[in-house]
């Protein structure tokens, strides 16, 4: 309480301060100064009254998981035996780097984000131009490219699995008509995670075209029109005004796409179950079968740990190299 | 110049032309395969038949055979109920809580507003997929598996979507609050009279965003609510690939009817989808 009234104080200044138009403090007569304060008061309350819900929920329900998965990273804390929990320190860590599967799934994901994030944002770029002229159907190519945007990521898994079958899948029999000799797909090491990528980002860039495509008609029109006069080709106009125009949206797409795709998982938990031989097991994978097959939540919250160290690492990364591009 | 321009127009259309066939045709093979029975999927596949609706003579027992069986083999009306519950649970206490801390965040001063802002937009990084582990420890001590307060409880309160509203709030003009308090309204009377219901399209995205992300959430659902009877249908869908006798055409009806609500979202809704997404790309 006490803390609440001293800030109050300072409020008729900050006031001030922020906002020139308000008339000059001293023409405020003392009373009703003390009846600003008060209300400065009421309206913390209010501020707090309004903000709690939420924040108790994300206190409980989201900081507090945080804080338990540190805290059992260090412990050797298994679901079946939950009385029995005891701290063993940096034990778990250590056996991150013997972990032979760990060190697979980290690669495979690392693989998956790499080629991933730049052919999804060269795709959703590359559609978002071809549609952003005056053509005829332009509503229709853009709903067919945004279609396997409505069809969620287990229905995509489900329904390409059985597009990839290698004896009777319709992918195959396409490849066919066009004399390609059938593949094995999703059944061959070499070629699962492939497969695994090329539907993702099938599914996934018709949303970002239409992010870019926004972004395409906030450019205004007149630089265009100055870049003509200049007698600028067309690949210049693309360089010199599209680019720097889509730059910040192009930015934030990349810093998405790439969360995204470290955090993979129901596309091999549908449709390889992590094989053939682990060549599709993702990190957030072996996590998941760690924690909840093997009931292992101690090494499992390690593993959390470490990969939302990654996550924070990239995302820390991009912020940094995106500011120095603005400055 | 002028044939030179002429043969770039009929390429830009061919290539067109190519990536719609690219993006559209498993949707389009979803949907009529979903009309066929197996001897015909396999038939057609052959050709480019797979992509044609099965010839009205051609179908025993209707045109959506497939689909009828489908909800006769497991109980999908059950499990589009459950989605139905659980997104409808998340979207009504979602809007609620956190179109008030939103405002709350735009509008009043108070002692570590800003403290509370910069939690909201950290926790934005944190990766989901890392405190499930936790997350269902905690649902499980407070007894919640295998209910809808376990599936909907800990995602009510949801970092971007105060987000959204406090960005929405912050460009309400002031005047009207303003004029409903001299009139003796009180804050919680201006909030749900005054700004909600003048506030229509940014509630409309996040119920939007609400919905999508969670009638189509996998990995929450699969851990929290294992026992059948709280199946939801992204859950359910496992059963028909994986339970033999595997029906393709049956898969493909019950992939179907998992996308309608979603198809009609975007059909009908989408301009708040992609209006409230690009609004936070650009000020991001």
């Amino acid at each position: 309480m006490k803390g609440n009234s001293s800030s109050a104080k300072q409020l008729p200044d900050h006031v001030h301060y922020k906002d020139p138009s308000e008339p000059p403090i001293k023409k405020v007569p003392p009373k009703r100064k003390k009846r600003r304060r008060s209300q400065a008061f009421q309206e913390a309350m209010t501020g707090y009254f309004f903000l709690a819900p939420a924040l108790i929920l994300l206190g409980v329900f989201l900081l507090y998981p945080m804080g338990a998965a540190f805290y059992y990273s260090f412990t050797d804390f298994y679901i079946l035996k939950p009385d029995d929990i005891s701290f063993i320190g940096f034990e778990n860590f250590t056996y991150i780097w013997q972990d032979a599967q760990f060190r697979q799934a980290f690669w495979n994901t690392v693989y998956f984000s790499v080629i991933v994030v730049p052919v999804q944002l060269a795709v959703a770029l590359g559609l978002a131009l071809l549609i952003n002229k005056k053509l005829k159907f332009r509503v229709f190519f853009r709903t067919a490219f945004f279609s396997p945007v409505v069809m969620s990521l287990v229905v995509v898994s489900i329904l390409w699995t059985f597009m990839y079958n290698p004896n009777e899948g319709l992918i195959n029999q396409l490849l066919g008509l066009i004399g390609i000799s059938p593949q094995p797909f999703l059944t061959s090491p070499d070629q699962a995670m492939n497969s695994i990528i090329v539907m993702s980002v099938w599914q996934g860039a018709g949303f970002q075209m239409m992010i870019f495509l926004a972004g395409l008609q906030n450019i205004p029109n007149h630089l265009y029109e100055a870049a003509d006069i200049d007698g600028a080709s067309n690949w210049q106009k693309f360089l010199h005004v599209t680019l720097p125009g889509l730059k910040n949206i192009a930015l934030f797409i990349f810093i998405t796409i790439s969360i995204a795709a470290f955090k993979l998982l129901v596309q091999p938990m549908i449709m390889t179950q992590g094989g053939p031989l682990g060549s599709t097991k993702s990190l957030v994978y072996h996590i998941y079968e760690t924690g909840f097959n093997y009931r292992d939540v101690g090494y499992a919250s390690a593993m959390a740990v470490v990969f939302t160290l990654i996550v924070l690492t990239i995302t820390i990364i991009q912020r940094v190299l995106i500011r120095e591009e603005r400055g | 110049m002028k044939r030179k321009k002429k043969i770039q127009r009929v390429v830009l259309y061919v290539s067109l032309i190519l990536l719609t066939f690219i993006f559209l045709f498993p949707l389009v093979w979803m949907l009529v395969s979903s009309l066929k029975d197996e001897f015909q999927i396999f038939r057609d596949m052959k050709s480019l038949k797979a992509f044609l609706p099965p010839a009205p003579s051609e179908v025993e027992g209707g045109y959506f055979h497939n689909y009828i069986a489908a909800f006769q083999r497991v109980d999908l009306m059950k499990y589009i109920l459950n989605s139905l519950i659980y997104t409808t649970g998340i979207i009504v206490f979602g809007l609620i809580v956190n179109s008030m801390a939103g405002y709350a965040l735009a509008r009043f001063r108070f002692p570590l507003a800003g403290f509370w802002l910069g939690v909201i937009i950290a926790t934005l990084i944190i990766p989901p997929e890392s405190i499930f582990l936790p997350l269902y420890v905690l649902v499980y001590d407070l007894g919640w598996v295998n209910t809808y307060t376990g599936l909907i409880v800990p995602f009510i309160a949801n970092a971007f979507a105060i987000f959204l509203f406090r960005q929405f709030f912050l460009d309400f003009p002031k005047e009207l609050e303003e004029a409903a308090k001299i009139d003796g309204c009180s804050q919680i009377g201006i909030f749900f009279r005054i700004i909600v219901p003048l506030s229509k399209p940014v509630f409309a995205t996040v119920a939007i965003v609400l919905f999508i992300n969670h009638w189509n959430d996998f990995l929450w659902p699969l851990v929290v609510a294992s026992d059948e009877s709280m199946r939801t249908i992204q859950i359910g869908l496992q059963y028909f690939m994986n339970e033999p006798p595997i029906k393709w055409g049956q898969v493909m009806a019950a992939l179907t009817i998992a996308t309608v609500p979603m198809l009609l979202i975007f059909a009908f809704l989408q301009r708040y989808y992609v209006q409230g997404l690009t609004h936070t790309g650009s000020k991001n």
